[in-house]
């Protein structure tokens, strides 16, 4: 029975065919070492071992499983060369392989995977200042009706009547997020009219670094309209940055200031639908803004207009009327076109002649 | 200069975050990362000094102008006060105590004991409040006042129909097709709003790169 044990033992043949080589497109430090598996039932696994150039010892990296035939070294030093060696290991004998050629491991300064990323950068950057630039020339870009910001003079307008507040809500992300970014941009202009006809203006916040950001818009929009007078500390305030203790301040806002008009503009998870129907049980007029997919919904369903996802990043543009942000919003439905053609033409090409155009992209 | 500075930190930092995209060489996803990480936390630092200042600004101007309901002002502010002494002092839990005596026989006070306790059940409550106002909301979306809303109202009653084992019974195609309307007419205008998302996205981040857009800094040129 030894005998036997034995005789198989020394069928265990050492891997074939080590390479090391460095992974492309990565900040260095890595390097994959492949070998061809082998087929024994009594392998359990191989080691992984690595010698630097110039140097004597050999260093056990890893032992990995009998199905594995991929390793990554990522312990290595950019620019110093390795070779590595695998051990096929039983439980009664090992097999050595031939050790790899030397390699090392370098930093790119380009990953070649992001190219399509980069192409379709260079070309809607293009699109965008061809149009900023035809903007300021021809200044009677035609560009579609959105209905939610159509209302928005109305909203302020009913409630400079009926001389309540109005209640503006940046959404709850921090100024990081871009939605939060172009929802600041729209408390400027509405700021702008607020402070023209002298509505009184509600904005809490639920991040300081917005809160900061906030109070310095709308200072600054009360000045550009000409009455810095009105400003006051208190039209902008920090409320808390826990989700539902927000959410818990801001209905307690619309419930005791009863604003005629609210705002909730930016980025919103499950406390959309707990702020939008408690605005409109006190009988606000309501205008959100989202691009969060997933509460556009309760959005639409709880307020009387929805500025759904593109719609939020065009409407300072849309409510300033400034030429040059105007061509941004041309812009944005000339690349949405092109994008439609690409998918249109993508799809025939796969259908029709099966091509791998989703490895293009 | 007071608007120049801003315009080209932004100009310069939009540039670099789009280039480290890009570029993998260590150096440049390092500094991307403090830019991103280190940078960005000490301003929250900062900015939350600010927050708490503005709290306690907010709540004081009301209970000064003896404004409606200033009463619950009083309640914010001893409640920011407590909660501040026992953060600082009182120790984050059993196992890790502070200066203050938060500890009165097997009760405790820390700063643990009032998140969990406290603010823990507080937003599970309004979290709660969410069922009710689904239910509401739900009522005023499926009114079939027009074709959208009959649309709307028949597509939901599929999906929630599909859902459930009663809509096997009905049709053995029932679950399949409700299956469907997720899968296809839904996920193609969810996918319709993110590509305008994105073009948003891209087109907001580049305005303000090139200082097109100043709406973050008040407007103005």
């Amino acid at each position: 029975m030894l005998s036997l044990t034995l005789l198989l033992a020394i069928t265990i043949f050492p891997p074939e065919h080590v390479q090391a080589r460095d992974i492309p497109n990565d900040e260095g430090g890595k390097i994959v070492v492949t070998w061809d598996r082998i087929n024994a039932p009594e392998l359990i696994g191989y080691r992984v071992l690595r010698q630097q150039r110039n140097s004597d010892k050999w260093d056990t990296l890893a032992f990995v499983g009998r199905l594995n035939n991929r390793y990554i070294d990522d312990a290595a030093v950019n620019r110093i060369e390795y070779r590595y060696q695998i051990i096929a290991v039983a439980e009664s004998t090992q097999a050595v392989s031939q050790p790899s050629a030397y390699t090392c491991s370098l930093p790119q300064w380009f990953d070649t995977s992001t190219l399509p990323a980069l192409l379709g950068t260079v070309i809607l950057s293009l699109i965008f200042v061809f149009f900023f630039d035809r903007a300021k020339r021809d200044r009677n870009l035609f560009i579609r009706r959105i209905a939610g910001l159509d209302a928005v003079e109305e909203a302020l307008g009913r409630a400079t009547e009926m001389g309540r507040a109005t209640l503006y809500v940046p959404g709850l992300s921090t100024m990081s997020d871009v939605a939060t970014i172009a929802s600041l941009n729209i408390l400027g202009e509405v700021a702008k009219k607020t402070a023209q006809f002298g509505t009184p203006l509600i904005v809490p916040v639920a991040d300081p670094i917005v809160y900061t950001v906030a109070r310095e818009v709308v200072k600054e929009a009360y000045t550009t309209a000409g009455r810095p007078d009105a400003f006051h500390q208190d039209i902008v305030f920090f409320v808390t940055d826990q989700q539902f203790a927000f959410a818990a301040a801001v209905d307690g806002i619309m419930t005791r200031e009863k604003p005629a008009t609210n705002f909730l503009i930016g980025m919103f998870w499950a406390e959309s639908l707990i702020i939008a129907e408690t605005g409109a049980a006190t009988g606000a007029i309501q205008i959100a803004g989202t691009d969060a997919v997933a509460q556009l919904p309760f959005f639409i369903t709880a307020c009387d207009y929805t500025l759904i996802g593109e719609e939020l990043y065009a409407a300072s543009a849309y409510i300033s009327r400034e030429p040059v942000l105007l061509g941004g919003i041309k812009a944005q439905d000339y690349s949405k076109a092109l994008i439609v053609f690409m998918i249109l033409v993508f799809s025939v090409l796969a259908l029709s002649f099966n091509l791998p155009v989703l490895s293009w992209l | 200069m007071k608007r120049r500075l801003p315009l080209l930190i932004v100009l310069i930092t939009g540039i670099f975050g789009a280039v480290a995209f890009f570029v993998p060489y260590p150096a440049i996803r390092a500094a991307d990362e403090i830019m991103r990480n280190d940078v960005q936390r000490i301003i929250a630092a900062f900015s939350l000094v600010l927050g708490v200042g503005s709290i306690v600004q907010h709540h004081m101007l009301k209970i000064q102008r003896r404004a409606q309901y200033y009463s619950y002002s009083y309640i914010t502010i001893i409640a920011l006060i407590i909660t501040a002494i026992i953060g600082v002092f009182g120790g984050i839990d059993v196992t890790r105590p502070g200066i203050l005596p938060t500890r009165f026989g097997s009760f405790s006070i820390h700063i643990q004991t009032l998140y969990s306790n406290m603010m823990v059940p507080l937003a599970a409550t309004m979290f709660s409040l969410l069922a009710f106002f689904m239910a509401s909301a739900a009522y005023r979306a499926f009114r079939a006042r027009n074709l959208e809303a009959t649309l709307l109202l028949l597509a939901a009653f599929i999906v929630m129909l599909g859902a459930v084992p009663f809509g096997r019974l009905i049709h053995h195609q029932l679950p399949a097709f409700a299956e469907w309307i997720l899968a296809v007419p839904n996920t193609a205008s969810k996918r319709g709003i993110l590509f305008g998302v994105e073009l948003g996205i891209f087109a907001t981040s580049l305005k303000i790169i090139l200082g097109i857009e100043r709406g973050w800094l008040g407007g103005g040129k």
